[in-house]
């Protein structure tokens, strides 16, 4: 094993000062000469027709600058477009944008204004008369789906299993996987396990709503300012939905308070520029937390039927998936990445997945940490464990024996390369917390896997050389958890330099060459590879500068190691090489961008010791350990910080969180009193196990460990309820109400 | 021969076999033959020259981020897979 | 539009006047009047903590508090933790337990930890959740942050002792 001096290290991360002083600059901090303030009208109603909207009063009020609806927004058409999440009616990513015709959600913007201050805005935007023809509204994909239901888009035809079938419908896609003989299968199993699992509508909660600052300037250029995963993304979004080419976009990145997925759509840009392009001034909009909630893409809610059947020996033989998962009031529910999902985890010869993607008059949902994947092991995992109890066979045994590895197929079709899902679940198993006793009644200990995929895409990195020996690194990726410094170190570690000796710093869209989004739990792999390579690049170039300082040879072989460069009896230092750029040729850039190939996947599993109160039905968290594998933990600190997010948001999934729904389609508790994320109080210590199966894909090993830790917590916890007081949650959350249920209808 | 899986959603145009034998030497040259042998498949995969936005190619495995023009060997294992981006 | 009220407070030691509306509350007159954006907005309904500062040595969450109730109050924010370059041990910690990830909670944690360790210079962990029980922090399952409070209480005792 090669022994590294600054990778599995844990720097002070290089941002650090800023962010525990208040200097951060977030969206919502930025000031501009001439600012005006902006504020959204929304829709009250779940779904309606727009008769009329009626700006004029708005547009009286003194201090309103600018007033825009959805007929200020380019014509649609018909026009199909790709901004990376597959062909997509242009109509549908303006529609969400600002309504045209039709509102489909409470909380679907109508309307814009920019004034001279937030509260003239707000004022200003209850001014707008509109008059709305209100629909009959459909909340839950079973409803959507059933016969004659209330149709939210008549553009929208159903594809069955890739074909387009013409009718209009809810469902705006059905796809299957198939892969063996699933009955064969079945008649194979000696126990067979079917249940039915219902999700509730969770969202990604980061603290710092949305916001975004525009310029449209007088030379046609636009500058936008905002919270984001992918300032290319917003580029390229916002230039799509206004119709102006990406070059007259720039987008500066601004520190981001929180992801998870949902800051990867547009909302909020495109309204800003046009206000800001109808007022002659920048135009900042910012997102109320009701806003948010409301109108923000949360992850779907889904209704899910997993049969898993197996020999009496413990042989995974057959597994079928229905997976139905609500997109929101667009297309685009995660439920391939799901179904890709339901059984990752598994070797299993003959499965059966159906996915249904169905729209509902809730907000359009966007990613949120392993997207589609959470639901799915939910189900999965309960059934599994299920299984291990009618064998009586201890679960991670039951999990050891059909555990997925090299060469297993997934129902989706390729087999994995190198994983460790075997390496998980071992150290699952030989975890002091797993070995260590209850202590209690009404005590359970559950545990359960998952599986996410990592995604490579494009990444652009420059390396500048300073003459004091530091260098600069100039990256497109905006940083949500310490990224900056996990890019870094990379670098450092091929140019010999301590972490703190390269300065990396995040630029806008004009400065980099393009970069994907944060998400995909790609950054510290592709962006890392990308220093990487751009550190080869540098050392490279250095090397040509040692050569000709020494006027030796271009071709002579020069080594570089412990920050000196040797040829022959010549020799260096990197610090004193810095000093003779100018003399050598010019300061030295290195340079790189990539779109790797080789992402390996990450495997995660959780152990939740909870106790049930048997009056209340309330769950504790007694107990809980997160195990991943990191391919190889860059810095251990946030490679567990990342562990111990996702696993509170999947404990926050598990037990709380949930979008409460009126039967008219409102949002009953759309503030974070009512919407019950877990805090401080609610957990104990949150115990990490990093595992490192190195991906052979990259130079060090990497795996993203962004997002595989949100899966298991909702499964692992639902099988502790059932070890502690007999009853088998089969919904989320599993809130005190439905656990008192369950126990009472045992 | 390369060995192409075809997912569920295209085994209709393939008489419902899931692996065909397809030849060439990139994966353009593979649906070129995959056309050959089912007409309309072609246009299931690809777009504009280019594979379908929401679909990627992984040959061995791998997902390839060359789509098209990534090359495959006489035993490789060609999938077109559902094109993920991730939270 | 409403009439502007001037304010006389002290913040973070220094004598500071501002104007502002009657309805703008503490914190918009923290980040939009005088520019102090370090203090946070994360909900502005009292729930998440973000904009807590410190009021005549109390916690606050300054989205709830008016702009004119400042008059003649003490009010101490994120920006006056550090004293000119020198880190509080709180802030260290953070930085040196990883505490923080996206940090938009991190100025409201800094404050209320602050006030607890003034209070209570060696809290328990269950004293530190409770404590901190209104500040939300969705990146870092606070396990991060309750290790840093807890080695900055420990570093400060030392330094007394
Ligand atoms: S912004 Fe004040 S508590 Fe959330
Ligand atoms: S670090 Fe992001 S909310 Fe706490």
């Amino acid at each position: 094993m090669s022994t590294y001096s600054v990778i599995g290290t844990r720097p002070i991360r290089h941002d650090g000062a800023d962010k525990v002083t208040g200097r951060a600059l977030y969206g919502a901090d930025l000031q501009l000469a001439g600012l005006l303030h902006g504020a959204i009208l929304r829709s009250p109603h779940a779904h309606a027709r727009i008769i009329k909207i009626d700006t004029s009063k708005a547009a009286a009020l003194p201090g309103v600058r600018a007033v825009v609806t959805a007929d200020d927004l380019p014509d649609s058409g018909d026009r199909m477009v790709d901004l990376g999440e597959g062909e997509t009616p242009l109509s549908f990513i303006r529609g969400n944008v600002l309504a045209k015709g039709k509102v489909l959600y409470r909380g679907h913007a109508v309307a814009g204004v920019a004034a001279v201050s937030a509260h003239v805005a707000e004022q200003a935007a209850n001014l707008i008369q509109v008059e709305y023809e209100v629909l009959p509204c459909v909340l839950t994909a079973p409803s959507a789906m059933a016969d004659g239901a209330t149709l939210l888009h008549d553009n929208l035809m159903m594809k069955e299993l890739g074909q387009n079938t013409g009718k209009p419908s809810n469902v705006s896609e059905h796809f299957r996987h198939l892969m063996g003989d699933p009955a064969a299968g079945f008649a194979q199993a000696d126990v067979v396990v079917e249940r039915v699992f219902d999700t509730a509508t969770v969202h990604q909660g980061y603290i710092e709503p949305h916001n975004a600052t525009a310029l449209w300037n007088n030379d046609g250029r636009v500058q936008i300012w905002c919270s984001t995963q992918g300032s290319f993304v917003v580029r390229d979004a916002t230039a799509c939905v206004l119709d102006v080419p990406v070059s007259q976009v720039k987008v500066t990145p601004m520190e981001i308070g929180g992801g998870f997925g949902g800051k990867i759509p547009v909302y909020l840009e495109p309204v800003a520029a046009l206000l800001s392009k109808k007022s002659g001034r920048p135009v900042k909009l910012l997102m109320s937390r009701r806003d948010v909630f409301e109108a923000t893409g949360p992850t779907p809610g889904s209704h899910i039927r997993v049969k898993l059947g197996a020999t009496k020996e413990g042989k995974l033989v057959a597994g079928e998936a229905y997976l139905a998962y609500e997109a929101g009031a667009y297309p685009g529910a995660m439920v391939g990445p799901g179904a890709m999902c339901v059984f990752a985890a598994y070797d299993i010869p003959n499965i059966v997945i159906d996915g249904y993607d169905v729209v509902v008059n809730k907000p359009s949902t966007a990613a949120y940490r392993a997207p589609g994947a959470t639901n799915a092991a939910f189900a999965t995992e309960s059934v599994v464990d299920e299984i291990a109890e009618k064998l009586g066979v201890d679960p991670l045994e039951l999990r050891l024996r059909n555990a997925a590895k090299e060469g297993t197929r997934r129902a989706d079709g390729p087999k994995y390369p190198r994983v460790g899902c075997i390496e998980v679940l071992e150290a699952m198993k030989n975890s002091d917390h797993y070995k260590s006793p209850l202590t209690g009644p009404n005590q359970g200990r559950g545990v359960a896997i998952g599986f996410w995929f990592n995604v490579g895409l494009p990444s652009a990195c420059t390396i500048a050389v300073n003459a004091d020996g530091t260098v600069t690194l100039v990256e497109g990726s905006t940083d949500i958890g310490g990224t900056r410094t996990s890019i870094a170190m990379q670098a450092a570690e091929v140019l010999g330099l301590p972490a703190e000796k390269v300065q990396p710093t995040v630029v806008d869209t004009d400065s980099v060459g393009f970069t994907a989004v944060t998400g995909g739990s790609r950054t510290t792999f592709a962006t890392g590879m990308a220093a990487h390579d751009a550190a080869q690049d540098v050392v490279r170039q250095m090397k040509e500068r040692a050569l000709k300082f020494w006027k030796m040879d271009a071709a002579t072989p020069v080594e570089f190691a412990k920050g000196v460069f040797t040829a022959g009896d010549k020799s260096i230092t990197w610090n004193e090489l810095c000093t003779k750029q100018a003399r050598t040729g010019g300061p030295v850039v290195g340079r790189a961008s990539v779109n790797p190939r080789g992402v390996g996947g990450s495997f995660a599993g959780a152990i939740a010791d909870v106790e049930v109160d048997p009056e209340t039905g309330k769950v504790t968290v007694l107990r809980f350990t997160s195990v991943q594998d990191a391919g190889k933990a860059i810095h251990p600190s946030y490679v567990e910080g990342q562990m111990q997010g996702g696993s509170v948001q999947g404990i926050g999934w598990g037990l709380n969180e949930e979008y409460y729904m009126s039967p008219d389609g409102t949002m009953m508790n759309s503030s974070l009193l009512d919407y019950r994320m877990p805090t401080a109080l609610d957990l104990p210590m949150i115990e990490t196990i990093i595992v490192e199966v190195p991906n052979p894909g990259h130079p060090f090993g990497v795996r993203g460990v962004g997002e595989a830790n949100i899966v298991p917590p909702p499964g692992a916890l639902a099988n502790a309820i059932y070890h502690a007081v007999g009853v088998r949650m089969n919904s989320l959350p599993m809130k005190p109400s439905a656990v008192m249920e369950a126990i009472w209808s045992k | 021969m390369a060995t192409v899986f075809l997912p569920a959603m295209l085994r209709e145009l393939a008489g419902g076999t899931t692996q065909v034998a397809a030849t060439g030497a990139t994966v353009a040259e593979v649906i070129a033959d995959l056309e050959r042998q089912f007409p309309g498949i072609q246009d299931r995969l690809t777009e504009g020259g280019e594979l379908r936005s929401n679909l990627a190619v992984a040959i061995d495995g791998e997902v390839s981020p060359d789509g098209i023009r990534e090359p495959v060997s006489e035993q490789s294992e060609v999938h077109f897979v559902l094109a993920l981006s991730g939270g | 539009m409403a009439s502007k009220v001037r304010v006389e407070t002290t913040i973070n030691g220094e004598p500071t006047e501002f104007l502002c509306e009657p309805r703008q509350s503490l914190l918009e007159c923290l980040r939009d009047v005088l520019h102090l954006t370090g203090t946070k907005e994360g909900c502005n309904d009292g729930n998440c903590g973000a904009c807590t500062v410190v009021m005549n040595g109390a916690l606050v969450t300054s989205c709830l508090v008016l702009g004119p109730e400042a008059q003649g109050a003490r009010i101490e924010t994120v920006e006056g933790i550090a004293k000119g370059n020198q880190l509080h041990p709180l802030q260290q910690a953070f930085l040196e337990e990883a505490a923080l990830q996206c940090g938009i909670c991190t100025p409201g944690f800094l404050v209320a930890s602050k006030m607890l360790l003034e209070k209570n210079a060696q809290p328990t962990e269950q004293e530190i959740r409770l404590w901190l029980a209104n500040n939300l922090c969705r990146c870092t399952g606070y396990d991060k942050i309750i290790r840093a409070v807890q080695k900055a209480a420990t570093q400060m005792a030392e330094v007394k002792a």
